[in-house]
């Protein structure tokens, strides 16, 4: 069977709440020219989507690149910013370190984690204090064959 | 109709303030922006939310709301609730979510100020 | 409900996705926080707001919403409503209160979603 990976990478800047979200709606009709099932690319996206607004709320810029093979979809984001402390705290519901700003314009009320987690079949959170952050998201395509089954 | 009311109305949880339960209700807000709230909420409304933290009971003090409710199960945080009993503002708590919470208020309201005409 | 009888119950005002005036819409959700719409996995929703920003959009292009109703008199922007007509969608305004909207809709046979 022939293997490829469809790779597409964007960089996206902190603080620019006008256009965050862009990265994720281009990924969104990527994937829709893909043929990627529709459930599929709901969940990837809103993955995303949260974890593009943590960017711009928290962190000075980052690059994500989403890696599409036949078996799985990756979305890696790797910020620099001010990392998070405790990882474990951030992703507890309603737990936010957003600033009043943030929480005026719709954001900040703790859930962008816990709806990242909620929306990926594996998820890998790596942070720095004083560096950034780095979250893989991992979406599989087919569920692998079990010969059990 | 009186807070009490509405808890016993709508099978809500009385989750802090108890001592404020006959603060009466005229109108509800809902809203999660906290600028919004103290901009537009009216004394004695009964504002339904989603945030938990304690800004909220400051501004619940500060607008003299009858009372607040958490959707969506979303129970207060310690000093929020803390807040709540020393206010005697109560937080009541629902499973259901802001539209159809919100909804199932204005109806009692209405039908309760048309039976009063 | 048909969602023209949405704009006549709420006197709202169609700022883009007029298209959308003979469809049927069954649910109502009202929030003003994106994340919490983003959890929402349903389909035929109209979202209430009183967020007017372009992340109202965006999120309700990521969760596959269509409708957007602006509730407590808030606009939409010119960019808000350019990107609204890229993705396809509907919004109205409407002065109303959230708390007001969504007792006028439940009312009107709008079902909160499960």
């Amino acid at each position: 069977m022939l293997e490829e990976t469809i790779s597409l990478r964007y960089k996206i800047a902190g603080g620019d709440f006008s256009n965050a979200g862009y990265a994720s709606s281009q990924i969104k009709k990527r994937l829709q020219k893909l043929n990627i099932h529709q459930k599929l690319i709901k969940k990837i996206v809103i993955a995303l989507y949260e974890a593009e607004i943590n960017v711009v709320a928290h962190a000075y810029n980052a690059v994500i690149i989403v890696n599409i093979d036949n078996d799985k979809i990756c979305v890696n984001i790797k910020d620099n910013g001010p990392g998070i402390p405790d990882i474990n705290q951030a992703m507890e519901k309603g737990y936010s370190t957003a600033s009043s700003k943030i929480r005026e314009m719709g954001f900040g009320a703790g859930m962008g984690l816990s709806n990242i987690k909620k929306n990926s079949d594996k998820l890998e959170i790596r942070s720095k204090v004083n560096e950034g952050t780095e979250i893989n998201i991992i979406n599989y395509r087919i569920y692998p064959r079990n010969e059990n089954n | 109709m009186k807070i009490i009311d509405l808890v016993n109305k709508l099978g809500l949880e009385i989750l802090s303030g108890n001592n404020g339960l006959d603060r009466t209700v005229s109108g509800g807000y809902t809203s999660d922006l906290l600028s919004d709230v103290i901009a537009n909420a009216e004394a004695n409304n009964i504002w339904i939310t989603l945030q938990t933290h304690k800004n909220v009971m400051a501004i619940a003090s500060l607008k003299d709301l009858s009372a607040v409710i958490l959707i969506n199960d979303n129970k207060p945080e310690e000093d929020t609730r803390e807040q709540s009993n020393s206010e005697g503002i109560p937080i009541l708590g629902t499973k259901e979510k802001a539209f159809e919470i919100s909804a199932k208020i204005y109806e009692l309201l209405n039908n309760n100020s048309k039976v009063n005409l | 409900m048909e969602i023209n009888e949405v704009v006549n119950i709420l006197n709202a005002n169609i700022v883009c996705g007029a298209t959308y005036l003979d469809k049927d819409v069954e649910f109502g959700f009202a929030s003003d926080l994106m994340s919490d719409v983003l959890t929402l996995d349903a389909e035929n929703i109209l979202l209430i707001t009183g967020l007017s920003n372009m992340q109202t959009v965006r999120t309700v292009e990521m969760s596959d919403i269509y409708i957007v109703i602006l509730a407590r008199g808030k606009k939409a922007s010119k960019e808000m409503i350019e990107l609204a007509n890229e993705s396809g969608m509907m919004i109205i305004e409407c002065e109303y209160s959230m708390f007001k909207t969504a007792g006028l809709l439940y009312e009107a046979g709008l079902k909160a979603v499960y």
